[in-house]
């Protein structure tokens, strides 16, 4: 990443009679973005916590149970979530290049691909509904404890997930719409790179999500 | 107090006078200044502070008698349940970071603001509609939530009462948290003044940034917990419902990972305080600062390994238990580390026994009573005998009350005509701590006596041969009460006609004490040029003289 105006804190005074400064700290900025995404991980740390905990006691449960899961399904989200990714840092870098129109088409991609994981997540959490698995459904209501846990956990820690990519959908919508008017621009982008932060974090978890759930069996 | 005559009032806008963007009402709810959110954390909080009391006090009357006095058991639950949560993650979590943290911060680095001003803005309406959503919960149809203030699973599954609205106002709360935390850490980072190293920051300022840390790290894991809490009562996922193969004790290590550090975010802001007021009222360099200040970084380390320790008869492996018992002790060396430099400054120093000094005389006192009876806590084979009795109620209180709230009263003394710019009556301050020091010890000492001899805690009747104990307790409530109200109608009327203070009345070296009182809305004129430590008093003419 270009670290052109970032590195020294630049004082803006207001124009008119305001004298409230305004002041500008791009690096503090991604500072305070990494700490909070630090916190993100610590929130997903919780759950997988309980992960590892429960994977421990109810071992066999949770192979036979991470059987039924559609890798094929899982695949494709990581895919679509990776090329997510690259989207997102092209169109950081085509704005840090002065191709504004380049960084808008990219980051409607990158929100396209976000609302086409979401999709493919609907299917595949109604194909498990319909088959009665789902918290309280009479399928699941049969199955052993450890299934039982299993199915909880990919519950939670999926719709967790898929909150954080709806969270970062509105995010990124946000930033498009100030890139559109001028508030983001080739000599303000650090809002494009802590948004685009915030985006490979929610790749991140996914990639740590797959394999837990759709490959160990 | 010999230079308060030195003023530079008059030549200058101070916050409260300047005009923004909105005026009235609006100039405050929509302000991003660190100086008037500071005021609306603390405003906020002593309104809080005073519900908890207050429940605090009808527990206290039901107590009165054995049996039923004045409210039944169920009542009884969500009172100490509602008490609980208000004073912890309404008061005394939030107390001295947001409230003082706020307003001294930038002010201590010689910043003009914290680097995000406008989310420190959000972060105090979180706080603001946790707090509301706390109370609200009240007066649902299912009842206020009785749970106690830990929300224990498998009961927190079950319990009828309203259990989600007071768990999302603690997730609200939590959130607050973390983001206070992001800013403070982002601001100590970038925002120091010229010259003003790390090993150059004033010790509160070191305690900050510590809990700013500990916000950081453990905040999230009780949100994921409170959230599954919710999730839970919602759909049933089972993660922690023993009929469906989840495991409560999980939920107990959860929620203590954060709620242990919690215990650190409380109580390392009021030590950073404590090292602020002993040096100005010694007038002398603080005995080991480095010391103090890497303490608090090893407080806030080693506080994150020990969570065990409160789970010593949930269910744990015995080596898990020695592990946790041994972690534990560990933490009595950095917070010992503290109280003997502190003590050690005022060797040889010229005491001012002013009011802000004398409390910090009472907390050293209430601290290491209850930081001691913290280490027959942490030492399993006593822990066994007095666990959930009377004995870590007091513990719990002498600590937090006893601690960090009286440190809250201390800084509220010690920094009252700097945020003011008058003076409230020192003789009616001192006679008030003296009447709470007293109820405070016949309230909660004999809490100590009570658990000894086997009384359990959270329950709303006891044994006949109990009466006297309690009662004893419940008149040291009274006193304690009325000291506190003296307290806050002394300093109220200090508000409104108490005399200017100048700007430095205590003879501080930090840099608050070098602009005017109450501060213009860019803390200072120029942004100074830091030479020496903040308790160097061998340089003490130059550093006041160069007023802002």
């Amino acid at each position: 990443m270009s670290t052109n105006s970032s590195t020294n804190v630049a004082h803006e005074e207001e124009h008119g009679h305001e004298h409230v400064h305004d002041l500008r700290d791009d690096y503090g900025s991604k500072l305070g973005m990494w700490l909070f995404l630090f916190t993100e991980l610590l929130l997903f740390g919780g759950l997988f916590l309980l992960y590892m905990a429960y994977r421990f006691e109810y071992f066999p449960e949770f192979q036979l149970s991470a059987k039924s899961l559609k890798i094929w399904m899982g695949g494709l989200n990581t895919i679509i979530l990776l090329t997510s990714s690259l989207t997102m840092v092209l169109s950081i870098i085509a704005l840090q290049r002065r191709k504004i129109k380049a960084s808008i088409y990219w980051l409607i991609t990158t929100i396209s691909f976000a609302f086409g994981f979401l999709v493919v997540k609907y299917f595949e959490w109604s194909d498990k509904f319909s088959h009665g698995i789902f918290p309280g459904g009479e399928e699941l209501a049969l199955k052993t404890q450890g299934e039982k846990i299993f199915y909880g956990l990919y519950f939670s820690m999926t719709g967790l997930h898929g909150l954080h990519v709806i969270i970062g959908m509105i995010i990124l919508t946000f930033i498009l719409v100030f890139i559109v008017k001028g508030k983001v621009s080739p000599d303000r982008f650090v809002l494009l790179e802590n948004g685009g932060l915030y985006w490979h974090l929610v790749d991140l978890i996914w990639i740590f999500l797959f394999p837990l759930f759709y490959l160990l069996h | 107090m010999s230079d308060s005559t030195v003023s530079t009032n008059g030549d200058y806008v101070n916050f409260y006078q300047y005009k923004g963007k909105h005026t009235g009402i609006l100039g405050w709810l929509l302000s991003v200044d660190h100086k008037r959110i500071g005021l609306l954390y603390l405003g906020s909080m002593v309104t809080f502070f005073l519900v908890g009391m207050t429940l605090g006090f009808f527990m206290r009357l039901e107590l009165w008698n054995p049996g039923q006095d004045i409210m039944g058991p169920q009542t009884y639950n969500a009172l100490f349940t509602l008490h609980g949560i208000i004073m912890i993650f309404l008061v005394i979590i939030p107390g001295i970071p947001a409230g003082f943290g706020n307003f001294f911060l930038p002010i201590q680095i010689g910043a003009e603001d914290v680097s995000f001003p406008r989310l420190n803005l959000f972060s105090w309406y979180l706080y603001t509609i946790g707090g509301l959503l706390a109370v609200a919960s009240l007066f649902l149809s299912g009842g206020p939530i009785d749970t106690g203030w830990t929300f224990y699973a498998p009961y927190s599954l079950r319990t009828g009462t309203e259990v989600i609205m007071p768990l999302m106002a603690a997730f609200i709360l939590g959130f607050s948290s973390i983001l206070t935390g992001v800013n403070f850490v982002t601001t100590v980072h970038r925002l120091r003044a010229p010259g003003m190293t790390f090993f150059k920051l004033p010790l509160f300022i070191w305690a900050l940034y510590s809990t700013a840390w500990i916000q950081i790290i453990g905040t999230p894991i009780i949100g994921i917990t409170i959230l599954l809490v919710v999730v839970e009562r919602l759909f049933g996922v089972g993660l922690f419902d023993p009929a469906m193969g989840g495991d409560p004790i999980l939920f107990q290590h959860l929620f203590w990972i954060y709620s242990h550090p919690a215990v650190y975010i409380m109580i390392l802001p009021a030590m950073g305080v404590v090292s602020e007021i002993i040096p100005t009222f010694a007038r002398k360099t603080i005995f080991g600062y480095g010391a103090i200040a890497v303490s608090s970084i090893a407080i806030a380390f080693v506080g994150t390994l020990v969570w065990g320790h409160h789970m010593f008869t949930s269910g744990m492996s015995d080596e898990s238990r020695w592990v946790y018992s041994f972690l534990t002790f560990i933490v009595a060396l950095p917070s010992g580390v503290k109280i003997f430099n502190w003590v050690a400054t005022m060797y040889k120093g010229s005491i001012k026994a002013e009011t802000p000094f004398l409390y910090v005389m009472a907390f050293i006192f209430l601290f290491s009573i209850g930081g001691l009876t913290g280490l027959v806590l942490g030492s399993l084979a006593t822990d066994v005998h007095l666990h959930d009795t009377y004995f870590v109620v007091a513990h719990f209180h002498y600590v937090m009350f006893g601690g960090t709230i009286f440190i809250f009263f201390a800084a509220l003394h010690y920094w009252f005509p700097k945020m003011f710019g008058k003076m409230y009556n020192t003789k009616i301050a001192n006679i008030a701590l003296a009447i709470m020091v007293v109820g405070f010890n016949m309230l909660y000492f004999t809490f100590f006596i009570l658990g000894y001899l086997g009384m359990p805690r959270r329950y709303y009747d006891y044994l006949p041969e109990f009466q006297g104990m309690h009662q004893f307790a419940t008149v040291g409530s009274w006193v304690m009460i009325a000291g506190i109200l003296l307290m806050f109608i002394n300093l109220f009327l200090g508000l409104k006609n108490g005399k200017k203070s100048g700007n430095n009345p205590w003879g501080g070296m930090t840099l608050e004490w070098t602009v005017p009182s109450p501060p213009p809305l860019l803390n200072f004129k120029k942004i100074p040029t830091v030479k020496y430590g903040p308790y160097e008093y061998e340089h003490y003419d130059e550093v006041t003289n160069n007023v802002n």
